[in-house]
């Protein structure tokens, strides 16, 4: 039965969106792929195509065929080097779904253009050629689907065509994979395997009839229907206050994003770090009054009751309370060329809240091309290690594995303001909790308990100010 | 009981996100609103973020002097019915030396009327985040930005040295001086555009419905003559002819459509089916080779 415009329109509206990652080695045809998944989805618009073939003849090279690859080269530095330097995304989607790729490099320095591609996925391509099979690339970026959560990972053996469709080569590819996972412990909830022809088209939307051996489904199917609405943590509440809206003296509301689970109104709910609890009143949108609100929304919530809660602060269920603490461990990327300094006091912003932070200690390097943990002292450009964190004020944080909203932070060099390291919280770090060398205790100052609240503003505005690294304890 | 999102309250709700974390990060942010589909749901979007609040920044206008006259009228209209805080700027110098594109070129008009005149304004109230409405799916240097899009001093953009950006963490910090741009519709496309603008009823100025519209055919590009500043031997090629716009900007420099599509499903419904990109109605892409890239990098939106 035909559909009205309008009837077309409205089912259309309510499709989901699945972000993906894509990851090679320069010569996989990574670029080549993402130039089919747009082309037969027909998001190529004719003066795209034709400014492809164009170029296809001119700096192609994929010899007599279009050079799908030149669709993602976007810029213009980049076309002169002839490859990918930073990420690109993509957009494309089908009856079904809209989707999002993020097209990341496969070479080696740069990891972090991966991990910034893959932070927001729902799903990873990985592709090898099936000449060569698994490759120390091919490790390198399985472990790094794994460090950032991905939970749904494609292995696209391409270039299935110059190795005559053979199944056997695609079974001992397949095999190789997998026990490399295995032996280097690396957990993919979801792991499926495409035999593929990025170049000639086979497996990619249609079944191709050169595999007849293959009884899985083409890339593009899968694509489209995989879950992923579990994806996102749906157990533990978490709201992080992002802005306080005040616009007139009857009205005092919470916005924010819904980092994780859901939050329903008249619920219980205490706000950290402070401890104070009270209700849900009204969870409010510009679209009207919610009973319910969920990840990844954002809402304005009120409360039954006037209490102190700014931005930085989060709202959680009194049952399901995430860490509170100074002191974290995490597995840490840095992303600078600039390489760590012990000595800085950095800028850590996690969920909404921003303050001052040291890494007290490296306890050791992932070597990412093979997994393992390797002694090391420092952190360059890249590199990935398990460290400790101190910070100014405590920090409302869960395991990563856990929850991604809650678990992830990135440091700020507070000289130049770049981004220097993105980190993944493990837990709290029990170890450097016990030094408390940096604790103030206010009772053994002598301070009147009144005077608490005022002498804790004070020292955050030291430790802001300067960077001077005390925690000051109201007890 | 399952949650989840479709895709354009995903994307409603990551853009709210932005929105609200700039006007909690930034000293004086601004949205720049150029009268545009894209202006007018980022505008709606900022609405939403601050509901039943006030939208806590300016919005800006940058007037290249040459945009089509129905544009200015909607502009104008729109932002007094929404009592919005709305600041209208243009390069006055270059304005008083007739500058525009008929007599100097789109290179010329574009760089003064619209770089230089967004680099002064920006300057001049001294912001350190500016809102834009670019789209990632837009054009091929764009696909490669950052949702928090820094500017060094000069308000120049480094696609080679970009912060590293995850997650929903967003890099706020500058020093005095610099400034971000920030794209809240990024991950959005032409086509989700429209559909939310149906979705939720946005106005939108006239001039993306198909009607009879006085148009000049100027190498390919249907030109509508919009005013008396068209040289007349142009003007006097003109005819009447059924288009529309898929996108707007200065009159000389955007091209129409021919289109019958005048209510806003039959505009989804082209948008389907279409089978060119939106930026082949501008003028402007074509100059040169990563002409895009070029003009970003000195300081354009």
């Amino acid at each position: 039965m035909a559909l009205s415009i309008e009837e077309f329109l409205a089912q259309d509206e309510q499709k989901d969106l699945l972000r993906l990652l894509t990851a090679g080695s320069v010569d996989d045809g990574k670029s080549t792929l993402i130039g089919r998944l747009l082309f037969d989805s027909k998001r190529l618009y004719e003066d795209q195509l034709q400014a492809l073939e164009r170029d296809s003849k001119r700096v192609g090279n994929a010899g007599d065929h279009i050079d799908y690859a030149l669709l993602c080269d976007g810029l213009k530095a980049e076309r002169e080097q002839g490859i990918t330097i930073d990420v690109a995304y993509r957009y494309f989607s089908t009856n079904r779904r809209k989707f999002i790729i993020a097209d990341t490099p496969g070479h080696e320095q740069y990891t972090r253009n991966m991990i910034t591609g893959g932070s927001t996925a729902n799903l990873a391509i990985i592709l090898v050629d099936a000449r060569t099979g698994v490759v120390t690339q091919t490790c390198r970026h399985s472990y790094l689907v794994s460090l950032l959560g991905i939970r749904h990972l494609v292995l696209a053996v391409n270039k299935m065509d110059l190795v005559e469709f053979s199944q056997e080569r695609f079974d001992a590819i397949v095999s190789d994979y997998k026990a490399w996972l295995k032996a280097q412990n690396i957990d993919i909830p979801d792991l499926r395997c495409i035999p593929l022809s990025a170049l000639e088209g086979d497996n990619v939307v249609e079944k191709s009839a050169n595999t007849p051996w293959y009884k899985g489904e083409s890339l593009m199917e899968y694509l489209e229907t995989v879950p992923i609405d579990q994806d996102i943590n749906m157990r533990s509440m978490r709201f992080p206050v992002q802005y306080v809206l005040r616009p007139n003296l009857d009205f005092r509301g919470f916005a924010g994003k819904v980092a994780s689970g859901v939050v329903k109104v008249g619920d219980e709910v205490v706000a950290l770090p402070s401890g104070k609890s009270s209700r849900v009143k009204e969870i409010v949108t510009f679209d009207g009054n919610l009973e319910e609100a969920f990840a990844p929304q954002s809402v304005t919530i009120t409360l039954e009751d006037e209490i102190d809660l700014s931005r930085g602060e989060m709202l959680v269920h009194p049952t399901d309370k995430p860490s509170v603490g100074h002191h974290l461990r995490a597995m840490m990327v840095w992303m600078d060329e600039q390489p760590l300094d012990m000595e800085k006091a950095f800028y850590i912003k996690h969920t909404t809240n921003t303050t001052r932070a040291h890494i007290t200690k490296v306890h050791h390097r992932i070597d990412i091309n093979t997994a393992q943990r390797v002694e090391s002292e420092g952190m360059r450009l890249n590199e990935i290690s398990e460290v400790s964190i101190t910070t100014a004020t405590p920090l409302m944080f869960d395991s990563y594995a856990v929850n991604r909203q809650t678990g992830a932070f990135i440091i700020i060099d507070p000289v130049t303001n770049f981004t220097s390291a993105v980190g993944m919280i493990i837990g709290e770090d029990e170890a450097s909790k016990s030094e408390g060398q940096r604790v103030v205790r206010l009772s053994e100052y002598g301070v009147k308990v009144e005077d608490y609240d005022a002498v804790a503003r004070f020292c955050e505005e030291l430790v802001k100010r300067t960077g001077l690294d005390i925690i000051c304890l109201k007890e | 009981m399952s949650y989840s999102l479709s895709h354009l309250k995903a994307l409603e709700a990551e853009s709210i996100h932005i929105i609200r974390e700039v006007a909690a990060e930034f000293r004086n942010p601004v949205m720049l609103y150029s009268i545009g589909k894209d202006s007018s749901v980022m505008v709606r979007l900022a609405e939403k973020a601050f509901a039943p609040g006030k939208v806590p920044f300016p919005l800006m206008h940058i007037d290249s002097k040459w945009k089509f006259r129905e544009m200015v009228e909607f502009r104008d209209a729109y932002a007094k019915e929404h009592n919005w805080n709305l600041i209208v700027e243009y390069n006055k110098k270059a304005y008083e030396e007739g500058v525009g594109p008929f007599t100097h070129g789109s290179k010329v008009h574009t760089d003064l009327m619209k770089t230089q005149a967004l680099l002064q304004a920006l300057k001049k109230h001294g912001f350190d985040a500016a809102f834009g409405g670019a789209r990632r799916d837009e054009e091929k240097s764009r696909a490669k930005e950052r949702i928090f899009s820094f500017r060094n001093e000069f308000q120049q953009w480094d696609p080679k040295n970009q912060r590293p950006e995850l997650w929903d963490i967003y890099n706020t910090r500058v020093n005095q001086g610099e400034s971000i741009r920030v794209f809240p519709l990024s991950n959005w496309t032409e086509l989700d555009v429209w559909q939310y603008i149906r979705m939720e009823n946005i106005p939108i100025v006239p001039l993306y419905y198909a009607k009879e519209r006085p148009i000049v055919e100027i190498d390919g590009n249907l030109i509508m003559a919009d005013d008396d500043r068209m040289p007349k031997e142009l003007r006097d090629r003109a005819q009447m002819r059924k288009v529309r716009f898929r996108t707007l900007g200065c009159y000389p420099l955007t091209g129409a459509i021919d289109s019958e599509a005048d209510t806003i499903e039959k505009i989804v419904e082209e948008m389907m089916t279409t089978t060119k990109s939106e930026r082949t109605t501008r003028v402007i892409d074509f100059d040169q080779e990563g002409s895009m890239e070029q003009k970003k990098r000195e300081g354009y939106f």
